[in-house]
């Protein structure tokens, strides 16, 4: 690969000795390096010029054919300085894991100076593609190879990788919250006032708006097959731009693609207009300040992100969930998966025409479970209910016999109707069967995740696979289909919101008394001492987690949701990643567009069920 | 930086509460005929604001959910949200203002028509919420954009929500025909489009950006003197003979005779 | 065959709206079956769970009935027997807060001094995200969610930065919006302080005897003496309070304003009461 990389001092020592004790140095001589902790991390850093070899040989020969996720940490500041024992600034970090086998991931880290390239991981997961983008656009690491390196979240032109650790925006305050400035003595502070303009902006010195141009975005949607350079007219396929403002992309997404008539030669999707710089401000934060903005991730699913945040700070912290808890969280997260795919089954049927009613009928019984969620958290959307250890507070009273009659009456009357409404429908068989197709090969490639994949007949759902929680106690089966397409995406959802209600129904019998489990009946620090803390007593609320780096990944109900936390044994994560389901799903947005119609990527998109606050983040 | 002096905090807020209280004017007040026409015209103004159909984040789950059956927003006439801004009376900017979509806010804005009312949904929308110091968040669309009402809250509930659509009900009904601004000439309404350069600028204030990154007194080249201007985009030119080849390519087909 | 899918969602859509036709005709619809009357236009509604369907809340005449843990924006309580701020500006919300809109500035006395009592104490409405941290870890329960949401307003700046005055509310109005918290708190408080006493009059007795048994040092301080210097700062304290108070705004208007809230408490416990029977 490139020549910076092979004169890197940790390159070098490899190329003279291989320790063939080391995993996989024997299948790919020199690959391995070293361990990245001690061996129960499992990480393994490996050569950048051997990191495309050891892929191909991690999925073809170990079947290790999925990539989950692919992120960057810059440790330039790891407990204020460059992290102990690593000579370059930034290490990207992969997660592998397979769908045949199960269970759990191979991690590889491969170190990167400043300014230096990395080979992309895309030649042998193509699914690395947004991902890589995200890292270039935050970090500044080049993927050597990538087919289209971009900035995806923010725009050309923009000043500076943010991501980086010594990179603050206007409104900075201070590197780690809480801030100095909230007590005892200075007073309220109108950030509007800290810059002339009055916004939070900061532009480079010597830089005259005068001359700015802006940069013309270029997607590459024009090397499309079948596009002869502009050469006949009357055959001349054009670019459509769909969105950010757009009534069927779902929230501020852009699709760009090239179309001729109607038929998609390409399609390129375009995100960023909601991001909200998750990461950044979620290392500013301390670790319990990161609950409640999860719930804004995917703002439909608050109570699942909440589970994943926690079950990653637990397993880093090594910490155990009282059983009612756990039940809890299970029931909780369970409804969500209700909510969100009635919600999505609703807004399927809206981008196939059927505007409105059926959406309106799906989402009715949604408000029946957000008052079951609101009785308990407090709020009907942005719950912030669980906490590292438990949850915030115990039940209400009535509430499990309120959710029965939910799980039992009203819910699988509600699924029954919409599929006598909907499964037999001609217009949805019409448009949805055989639409969207992507072969099972092709989306695992794609790194696709969720009822997506269970939807072209592979059988992977982390809560079997890889159970977290107490999923293992739950009887249920994880439904497939063998059609890939945009109909199986539809039904599946129904068939996996039954599944759901009959591990509620399991659970809502099964969950042990509150008494027993001493969970908190109310959220305060009075009642309770050292409430809704770890460590217990006075601040509790801000704890340091001892040093490591976690990977947690749980089913969320639009695929697998990870999170990937690195603790400097400080109050706020030295680095806080979201593995995002939307997100990542994206990849397959353009291959599977490719050769319907432009109306048919309207429900292809509406299929893959994305909610922006998780795409950008 | 100034922190905030009590008093005079006290004194700018009970200000502004009192230039909530509009009156019709005395001298509008004995004119029967505007004061009738005006009663007909807000009333009917108030009872068919259609919303531009419009979500930007969390918030807009909540607007959906007001717009369903619970809340139904049919019974204030409201519930044709349209896409295109040129049906649409108001636009609710429900959720996350980022510096990448607010370019085309604006320019939506722009192509709504008047009148035209602006509520700000939640916490965000309003002032940047819990991502305030975000560096893609803008803080506050009022910074881009003239907003009519403001809804506090992160999500608002769709109660909530309701209330501010009241609230501004109640501000259109104390416009008077005779004094708006889109019947008069020099009113355009139109806002610049914010540019994306290194970071998002405001055209309106390159005068002042440019005091600040070139140093004092840096004087401007544009001979109008604060006048806006805005930017062009410049074509690259692989694009532009693209361009050019189709265009001659064009016209020789057209010179062919049939 | 084709059309049988339009016949289905025709007869589905048909039937709902029967379903609520005949329900409307009812003596009593299900609607106002469980609702609260408050007046002869407004209700407060709660959907029974085995109501089928969904209620259309004719928001602003009827209300949703909220959940005692709804969350909204936070608001500082008033000890109303002691007329005091229960916050002691010690600060943790602030330092709980996720996106630090707390802002205090806490008190001090004539010398500068210190006092536990906020002089300031701003929530920025327009960054608040309503996750209730703030409530949750008040050691001293002087800070708790109001319900209250209908907040909106034409102005951001400085309106929707709630100060230390629009903020606070009667202890009595927190108790009817979280009844079943506050009567767990006020238990709990009840123990503490019954707790303290007890305590405290074994240490006076232990003192007493220590100073019997030493036969009453001179250089210390006799139980009595202290006493009365106790009651000297406190009186020295409440004075400077109430100084403070008088300055910051017109009593009228805060009393009238506390006599509203605390109306509206009283609405909320009736509602509550009702709805328990
Ligand atoms: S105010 Fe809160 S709910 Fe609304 S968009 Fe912002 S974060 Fe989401
Ligand atoms: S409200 Fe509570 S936590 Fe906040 S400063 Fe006052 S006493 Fe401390
Ligand atoms: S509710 Fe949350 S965001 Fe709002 S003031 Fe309290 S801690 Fe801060």
């Amino acid at each position: 690969m490139s020549d910076a990389v092979a004169e890197a001092p940790v390159a070098d020592a490899a190329a003279a000795e291989i320790d063939a004790s080391l995993p996989y140095n024997n299948a790919v001589p020199g690959a391995v390096l070293g361990r990245w902790a001690e061996e129960s991390d499992g990480g393994l850093i490996v050569a950048a010029d051997k990191l495309i070899p050891l892929m191909t040989h991690l999925r073809d020969k170990e079947e290790y054919d999925f990539l989950s996720s692919v992120t960057c940490v810059d440790y330039s500041k790891y407990g204020g300085k460059l992290r102990a024992g690593v000579s370059e600034r930034f290490d990207t970090v992969y997660h592998l894991y397979s769908t045949s086998k199960g269970g759990g991931h191979v991690k590889l880290h491969v170190r990167v100076p400043e300014n230096d390239t990395v080979p992309s991981a895309t030649a042998v997961y193509p699914g690395a593609n947004l991902q890589e983008c995200e890292v270039y656009d935050l970090f500044g690491i080049n993927f050597e190879g990538h087919p289209n390196l971009r900035r995806v979240l923010l725009w050309d032109g923009f000043n500076g990788h943010p991501m980086r650790k010594d990179w603050h925006e206007a409104y900075y305050d201070e590197d780690a919250k809480p801030f100095k400035s909230r007590h005892p003595a200075k007073g309220y502070e109108f950030h509007e006032d800290k810059l002339p303009w009055g916004k939070n902006t900061t532009y480079p010195e010597g830089w005259d708006p005068e001359d700015w141009r802006e940069p013309i975005t270029y997607v590459p949607v024009s090397q499309a097959p079948g596009h002869d350079e502009l050469g006949e007219l009357d055959t001349e396929s054009i670019v459509v731009n769909l969105g950010p403002h757009h009534p069927s992309t779902h929230g501020v997404f852009r699709m760009i693609a090239r179309i001729e008539g109607e038929t998609i030669l390409a399609l390129e999707p375009e995100m960023g207009y909601l991001h909200r710089n998750h990461e950044k401000i979620g290392e500013r934060n301390t670790w319990l300040m990161n609950m409640p903005y999860t719930d804004r991730l995917d703002y439909i699913n608050s109570m699942s992100n909440n589970l994943g945040l926690a079950l990653a700070v637990e397993k880093l912290m090594d910490i155990e969930v009282p059983e009612r808890a756990s039940y809890i969280r299970i029931i909780m997260a369970e409804f969500t998966r209700v909510i969100n795919h009635l919600w999505s089954i609703g807004f399927i049927l809206n981008d196939l025409g059927a505007l409105q009613t059926p959406a309106l009928y799906a989402i009715e019984e949604r408000e029946m479970i957000l008052d079951l969620f609101e009785e308990v958290s407090g709020a009907r959307l942005m719950c912030n209910y669980m906490r590292f250890g438990g949850v915030v507070r115990d039940l209400t009273p009535n509430w499990i016999k309120r959710a029965l009659y939910l799980v039992h009456e009203r819910l699988p009357h509600t699924l029954d109707e919409l599929d006598r409404l909907l499964s037999g429908n001609e217009i949805v068989k019409a448009r949805g069967k055989g639409v969207g197709y992507l072969s099972p090969q092709d989306l695992i490639a794609l790194s696709i995740s969720g009822p997506m994949i269970r939807a072209a007949g592979i059988p992977y759902d982390i809560r079997k696979v890889d159970p977290y929680c107490i999923y293992d106690r739950f009887e249920f089966d994880v439904p497939t289909l063998p059609d890939g397409d945009i109909y199986a995406r539809y039904y599946i959802r129904l068939l996996e919101a039954r599944e759901s209600l009959k591990i509620l129904r399991q659970a809502l019998r099964d969950i042990p008394g509150g008494e027993v489990q001493g969970l908190p009946a109310f959220a305060s620090a009075t009642i309770e001492a050292g409430f809704g803390t770890i460590m217990g007593g006075r601040g509790g609320y801000s704890f340091r987690p001892p040093e490591g780096e976690v990977y947690q990944r749980i089913e969320a109900p639009k695929g697998e949701l990870g999170y990937f936390l690195v603790s400097d044994n400080k109050a706020n994560p030295y680095r806080y990643h979201v593995r995002a389901p939307s997100y990542i799903n994206l990849n397959g947005l353009g291959p599977m567009s490719v050769g319907y119609k432009i109306a048919d990527a309207i429900v292809i998109l509406g299929a893959i069920d994305i909610v922006l606050g998780e795409v950008d983040r | 930086m100034a922190s905030v002096d009590p008093a005079g905090f006290q004194q700018l807020k009970e200000q502004q509460y009192l230039h909530d209280q509009i009156t019709v004017p005395a001298e509008l007040q004995s004119n029967v005929l505007v004061t009738t026409l005006d009663k007909a015209y807000n009333w009917s103004r108030r009872s068919s604001m259609w919303p531009l159909l419009f979500g930007l984040a969390c918030c807009a789950i909540e607007m959906i959910a007001t717009a369903a059956s619970r809340y139904d927003l049919s019974r204030f006439g409201m519930e044709v949200m349209r896409p295109s801004p040129r049906q649409s009376d108001l636009m609710i900017v429900s959720g996350t203002v980022t510096k990448k979509m607010v370019p085309a806010i604006v320019r939506i804005y722009n192509q709504m028509a008047e009148p035209r009312y602006v509520l700000s949904m939640g916490a965000c929308a309003t002032g940047g919420g819990p991502f305030k110091e975000g560096y893609n968040v803008v803080s506050g669309i009022d910074k881009y954009l003239p907003v009519d009402v403001y809804v506090p809250g992160c999500p608002p509930t769709p109660e909530a929500l309701i209330f501010g659509l009241m609230k501004l009900h109640e501000k259109v009904e104390r416009q008077s025909i005779a004094k708006v601004a889109w019947y008069r000439k020099e009113s355009s309404g139109f806002v610049p489009v914010p540019i994306l350069g290194p970071d998002i600028f405001d055209p309106r204030q390159i005068q002042l950006i440019r005091e600040n990154t070139l140093g004092e007194g840096a004087a401007s080249r544009s001979s109008g003197g604060g006048e806006v201007r805005v930017m062009p985009e410049l074509l690259s030119d692989d694009v532009k003979q693209n361009l050019e080849a189709i265009r001659t390519r064009y016209l020789a087909k057209m010179k062919q005779p049939a | 065959m084709y059309g049988t899918g339009l016949l289905k969602g025709l007869g589905i859509t048909l039937k709902h709206a029967l379903d609520t036709f005949r329900d409307d005709s009812k003596d009593v619809p299900s609607r106002y079956a469980d609702s609260i009357q408050l007046d002869n236009r407004r209700r407060i509604i709660e959907q029974p769970i085995d109501q089928e369907g969904l209620l259309t809340i004719q928001y602003p005449e009827e209300k949703r009935l909220l959940p005692e843990r709804f969350r909204y924006i936070p608001m500082l309580i008033w000890d109303t027997q002691k007329n005091e701020d229960l916050c002691t500006a010690c600060g943790i919300c602030a330092k709980v807060c996720p996106p630090q809109c707390i802002w205090i500035v806490r008190d001090a006395d004539e010398n500068g001094r210190p006092v536990a009592r906020p002089a300031e104490f701003y929530i920025d409405a327009a960054v608040c995200m309503s996750c209730s941290f703030c409530t949750e870890f008040c050691p001293f329960d002087a800070i708790k969610m109001n319900h209250d949401y209908e907040l909106a307003v034409y102005d951001r700046y400085p309106q929707l930065v709630y100060d230390k005055e629009e903020l606070t509310v009667p202890v009595e109005y927190y108790a009817a919006l979280w009844p079943s918290q506050y009567a767990a708190e006020e238990e709990v408080r009840q123990r503490k302080e019954a707790e303290a006493r007890a305590k405290e009059e074994a240490k006076a007795k232990a003192a007493a005897e220590k100073a019997k048994a030493a036969d009453a040092p001179a250089q210390k301080r006799s139980p009595e003496e202290l006493q009365a210097l106790k009651e000297q700062a406190a009186a020295k304290a409440k004075a400077a309070r109430s100084g403070g108070a008088a300055g910051g705004e017109d009593a009228e208007a805060k009393k009238a304003r506390l006599e509203e809230l605390k109306r509206k408490a009283q609405e909320r416990a009736k509602q509550r009461k009702e709805q328990g029977e």
